[in-house]
C-alpha cells in the first residue's frame, strides 16, 4: 500500500515535471527560480484551503463552504481595517484565524450533533456565510484605498527572499503534515475515515473527530481570507466565488480519497501545484485560460481512475503475494 | 414463459422426482470450505426444511442455486436437465426465488412495481403496461389473500405485508422453486399462522419449497422433508415423518471430534464483573451473570438471540434501559467505548470488516490506535513506542505478516483478528469480550486463537466469549450462559454442558414443559 502510494505521488511529481518541460520548450522563462517562486506564492492560497480540505475529506466529509468562509473572513478583515487602520496585522490575523475557525466549528457541530450530511451542511452555511457578507457590508466593496499600507503589506513582505504568503503556505502545509503524522487527532482522522464502524468500536468519537476536521478547515479558510483581501487589495461578497471546486480538485488530484481515510498531504501539496502550474502556465503559452477548466476537469478524472484502480488490484495480488512472503519472513 | 415448455415435459415423464437437485456442490472461500461435496433435492408440492448451525453453509447454499455464488465443483439438475447459473438473473427465469430474511424489496415504489420490477408487461411500443401491471398484480395478491392495495408504497407496509409482496413476487414469476430463508424470524405469531397457510397453498400448486429454519416447532409443523447440514457438509436428508427432534439435534451437532482444545484448570478468582438486571427497550431484559477473575464464560444462543446486543451495552456502543454494571465490586456507568476501555472492559467485534480491523491504515497503527495516550508525549506520537508495542503483542500471537508497516487490509482473515485481538490486549484489559473469535478463519489460526484464549485466562485475565460454534463453547468455556430471544434460557457448568443442552435451551425445546414443571416445584 505504501509502495502505492509512492508511486501516485512519484507519478503526480512526474506529470508536473513533464508538464513544466512542455512550458519551457516555448517559454524557457517559465522554470526560472524567480517564476517558480511566483507561481508557488500564487498557488498559496489554493494549497492553505486545500490542506484543510484534505484533513475534512480523511474523515470521510465534504467542506463545501470554505471560499464563503475566506470571503466573510477577509470582509470582516476588510472592514476591521477600513474602520481601525491603526489595528496591528497580528491582531487582524487572530481575527481572521478565530473567525475562520468558529464557521468551520458551525459545520462541524452541524455534522456532528445533527447527523446531517456534510455536503448539504456545508452547501446550506456556504450560501448564509456569503449572505452574511451582503449583510455586514450592504453589498459595497472595501477598496484598496480603504486598507492600511501594513494590512495590504503584509502577503508581499519579502521573508529570505519569498513573500508572507509563500512562507504561509510552507507553514501550513509543514504543520498540518506534523499534526496528521505525530499526534493522535491526526491518526484519529485515517481511523475515521477508514472505517467509522471500527473507530468507534475503538473508543474514538467519529462525530468529535469530524468536528476537528472542519474547525481546521474554517481556520485556514479563515487565515486565507485575510491573505486574499490584503493581497489583491479589495474585499467584496463575490470574491474567490466557485473556488471550494478548484480546492476539491487540488485534494482529489493530490490522490486523497473522496471515501475517505487515504491520502498523504505530500499529494495534496502536488495537487495544488499542478492546479497552480496549469492555471499560470496557460496564459503564457497562449492558451485560453478556459482550457483550464478542461484540463483540470480531465486531471481530476484521470486521478480518479488511478485511485479506484490501485484500490482494486490492492486487495487481490498485493494479498497474495503478501500471504506467500509472509512465512518465509522476507521484509516488502 | 419459455420455461413453461420443459417444465410440462418433466412433470410428465417424472413426476415423484425432484425439480431441483445439487450433488456434490462444493465450494471454497480463501481458507475456508463453506461447502463439501454437499447434494440438496426438492420436491414438487413438498416442503423441505434445511437445518444446520450458524455456519453449516445454509446460506452458501442458497446463493448457489439462486445463481449469486458459481459452485467449484457438482452439478445442479433442474427438472431433470443439467443447468448452471451464471448469474442470479439465469437463476430467477428458470423459476427459482428467494425470499429472504430481510426482505430485499424497495421501499419508494409501490406494490405493484415490486411485484413486477424487472419482468414489467410491456405494451407494443416497450413501454410499461400499467393497467396491465396493476391487474394482474392485484390478481396475484388475491390468490395469496393478501389485503394489500397495489398502488400502496412499500415503505408503509409492515414486514409482514412486505413478506407478502415478496411471495407475491415469486408467484409472479411462476417460480417452481421457492426458497425462503427464515421467513418467520421477524414476524408475530399470528403472521406466522399466516405464512404457514401461504405455504401451504404454494405447496398445493405443486411448487417446491425450500424452508430454513432454526426453530424445530415450524420445521415439524411445515416441512415434508429434511436436509441436515453441519461445518459445510452433508448429514442427512429423509422424510419428517420419520425422525424426531432429538435424531435431527444429534444430526445437527454429532460430529467426530477433529479438534482439539487446550488443557485447562478451571480456578477462577474474585468477581471481577457483575451485571445485574440488564435490560435493553427492544433487544434483551433482565440479563444478569458474574463474571470471575481468569474465567472463560461462553455466551451460546441462535443468532439473534441477543448475544451481541448485550455485549454491545456492555462496551458502551448501545445504552441499555435498566441494569447495574459492577467492575471489581464497584458500580460503573458505561457510556461510551471510551469508558469501557477506560474500566478495562474491550469487546473483539464479530464483524471484522466492518467493526475490527481500520483497513487502509498499517498493521502497527492499528494496534494502538486505542492506547495513542500512552505511546505519545506532550501530545505527539512517538513512533518508536508504536512500533514496540505493536511488535509486543503481535508477536506474542504469532502475527504472520511481512512487515507491520503493511497495511492490515492485505492480511488474511485470521491474521487480520489477531490484529484486532492484538489491539486490544495493548490497552492491559481486566475484561476482554471475544465475538465469534473464530468465525470465519481458518483451522490453523483457530487453534492459535484457542490456544491464546487459555493462555490469558490462565494469566488472570476474564474472558466472555460469545460463540455459536458448539465445540468451541463446550471445548472452551468454564460455564455457558445460554440466550434465547433476548432473555437468559440456562446458566451450564459441568455435566450439564452437552451439545444436546445447549441446542434445546438455545431452541427453546421442551422449554414449556420444563417451566410449568418449574413452576410447580
Amino acid at each position: 500500500m505504501t509502495r502505492f502510494l509512492k508511486s501516485r505521488e512519484a507519478m503526480l511529481t512526474g506529470a508536473i515535471l513533464a508538464l513544466l518541460a512542455l512550458i519551457a520548450s516555448r517559454f524557457p522563462g517559465f522554470i526560472a527560480p524567480g517564476n517558480l517562486a511566483r507561481v508557488f506564492t500564487d498557488t498559496s492560497p489554493l494549497l492553505i484551503l486545500a490542506l484543510g480540505q484534505t484533513v475534512v475529506i480523511l474523515t470521510r466529509c465534504i467542506d463545501l463552504s470554505v471560499a464563503a468562509n475566506l470571503a466573510l473572513s477577509g470582509m470582516v478583515c476588510a472592514m476591521l481595517n477600513a474602520a481601525w487602520p491603526g489595528l496591528p496585522v497580528p491582531v487582524i490575523l487572530a481575527v481572521a484565524v478565530t473567525l475562520g475557525a468558529i464557521m468551520g466549528m458551525a459545520n462541524g457541530i452541524l455534522v456532528w450533533k445533527l447527523q446531517i450530511p456534510p455536503i448539504v451542511v456545508t452547501l446550506g452555511t456556504m450560501t448564509i456565510y456569503r449572505g452574511i457578507i451582503f449583510l455586514i457590508s450592504d453589498g459595497a466593496w472595501v477598496n484598496a484605498h480603504e486598507m492600511s499600507a501594513a494590512f495590504t503589506g503584509f502577503p508581499r513582505a519579502s521573508l529570505l527572499g519569498l513573500p508572507v504568503l509563500a512562507w504561509m503556505g510552507i507553514l501550513a502545509t509543514a504543520g498540518v503534515a506534523l499534526m496528521i503524522a505525530r499526534t493522535p487527532l491526526g491518526r484519529a482522522f485515517y481511523a475515521v475515515g477508514g472505517n467509522p464502524h471500527a473507530a468507534v468500536y475503538t473508543g474514538l468519537s467519529v462525530g468529535r473527530t469530524q468536528f476537528w476536521a472542519f474547525t481546521l478547515s474554517g481556520a485556514l479558510a479563515g487565515l486565507t481570507g485575510y491573505l486574499w483581501v490584503a493581497r489583491y487589495a479589495v474585499a467584496y461578497v463575490d470574491i474567490a466565488a466557485g473556488f471550494e471546486l478548484e480546492v476539491v480538485a487540488a485534494c482529489v488530484i493530490g490522490g486523497i480519497s473522496i471515501a475517505g481515510g487515504a491520502g498523504t498531504i505530500l499529494g495534496t501539496l502536488l495537487g495544488a501545484l499542478f492546479l497552480g502550474i496549469v492555471k499560470n502556465a496557460l496564459p503564457v503559452v497562449d492558451v485560453s485560460p478556459f482550457w483550464q477548466m478542461a484540463i483540470s476537469g480531465s486531471a481530476i478524472i484521470v486521478a480518479v481512475t488511478l485511485n479506484t484502480r490501485s484500490a482494486r488490484t490492492k486487495g487481490r495480488i498485493i494479498l497474495r503475494s503478501a500471504e506467500h512472503r509472509a512465512p518465509e519472513g522476507a521484509a516488502a | 414463459m419459455q420455461m413453461s415448455v420443459p417444465s410440462r415435459q418433466f412433470d410428465q415423464t417424472q413426476a415423484d422426482g425432484p425439480v431441483l437437485a445439487l450433488s456434490g456442490i462444493t465450494k471454497t472461500f480463501p481458507g475456508v470450505k463453506a461447502l463439501d461435496g454437499v447434494s440438496l433435492e426438492l420436491f414438487p408440492g413438498q416442503v423441505t426444511a434445511l437445518i444446520g448451525e450458524n455456519g453449516a453453509g445454509k446460506s452458501t447454499i442458497v446463493k448457489t442455486l439462486t445463481g449469486i455464488y458459481q459452485p467449484d465443483a457438482g452439478t445442479i439438475t433442474l427438472a431433470g436437465q443439467p443447468v448452471r447459473f451464471a448469474t442470479a438473473q439465469d437463476a430467477a427465469r428458470a423459476g427459482i426465488t428467494a425470499i429472504h430474511q430481510e426482505t430485499v424489496l424497495f421501499d419508494e415504489l409501490t406494490v405493484a412495481e415490486n411485484i413486477f420490477i424487472g419482468h414489467a408487461p410491456r405494451t407494443r411500443l416497450g413501454l410499461i403496461d400499467w393497467p396491465t401491471l396493476r391487474s394482474r398484480a392485484r390478481e396475484i395478491l388475491t390468490r395469496i389473500d393478501a389485503d394489500l392495495d397495489p398502488d400502496t408504497p412499500l415503505r408503509e407496509l409492515g414486514i409482514a405485508s412486505k413478506h407478502l409482496v415478496a411471495i407475491a413476487r415469486a408467484l409472479s414469476v411462476d417460480a417452481r422453486v421457492v426458497v425462503m430463508d427464515e421467513p418467520t424470524a421477524a414476524l408475530s405469531h399470528k403472521e406466522i399462522e399466516e405464512l404457514y397457510e401461504l405455504v401451504d397453498r404454494l405447496k398445493a400448486e405443486g411448487r417446491a419449497i425450500l424452508f430454513i429454519s432454526h426453530k424445530f416447532d415450524e420445521v415439524f409443523r411445515i416441512a415434508d422433508r429434511y436436509t441436515v447440514f453441519r461445518d459445510g457438509t452433508h448429514v442427512g436428508s429423509g422424510l419428517m415423518s420419520e425422525v424426531c427432534e432429538a435424531d435431527l439435534v444429534r444430526m445437527m451437532v454429532g460430529r467426530d471430534v477433529d479438534q482439539i482444545f487446550p488443557d485447562r484448570v478451571h480456578n477462577p478468582g474474585e468477581d471481577v464483573l457483575q451485571v445485574v438486571g440488564y435490560s435493553h427497550p427492544t433487544e434483551f431484559a433482565d440479563i444478569g451473570f458474574t463474571l470471575r477473575q481468569g474465567e472463560i464464560l461462553g455466551f451460546y444462543g441462535l443468532v439473534g438471540a441477543g448475544r451481541s446486543e448485550v455485549m454491545q451495552a456492555l462496551f458502551g456502543i448501545t445504552r441499555p434501559s435498566k441494569g447495574v454494571v459492577k467492575i471489581g465490586g464497584q458500580i460503573k456507568v458505561i457510556r461510551s467505548p471510551a469508558d469501557a476501555v477506560e474500566n478495562g472492559i474491550v469487546y473483539v467485534p464479530e464483524d471484522r470488516g466492518r467493526q475490527g480491523a481500520v483497513i487502509g491504515l498499517p498493521i502497527f497503527q492499528n494496534v494502538t490506535l486505542p492506547s495513542l495516550r500512552r505511546t505519545s508525549k506532550n501530545g505527539f506520537l512517538r513512533l518508536a513506542e508504536e512500533f514496540a508495542l505493536a511488535r509486543q503483542y503481535t508477536e506474542r500471537l504469532d502475527l504472520r505478516a511481512a512487515s507491520l508497516d503493511q497495511d492490515v487490509g492485505n492480511l488474511s482473515g485470521g491474521n487480520q483478528q489477531k490484529v484486532v485481538i492484538a489491539k486490544w490486549l495493548a490497552t492491559r484489559p481486566r475484561v476482554i469480550i471475544l465475538d465469534e473469535p473464530t468465525k470465519g478463519i481458518d483451522i490453523g489460526s483457530k487453534a492459535a486463537v484457542h490456544a491464546f484464549m487459555a493462555e490469558l485466562a490462565a494469566e488472570g485475565l476474564s474472558v466472555i466469549m460469545v460463540s455459536s460454534e458448539i465445540p468451541e463453547v463446550l471445548g472452551m468455556s468454564d460455564r455457558v450462559i445460554v440466550m434465547r430471544e433476548g432473555l437468559i434460557a440456562a446458566e451450564l457448568e459441568g455435566g450439564d454442558l452437552t451439545p444436546e443442552t445447549l441446542v434445546r435451551h438455545a431452541a427453546g425445546i421442551g422449554a414449556a414443559a420444563e417451566t410449568t414443571a418449574g413452576d410447580r416445584a
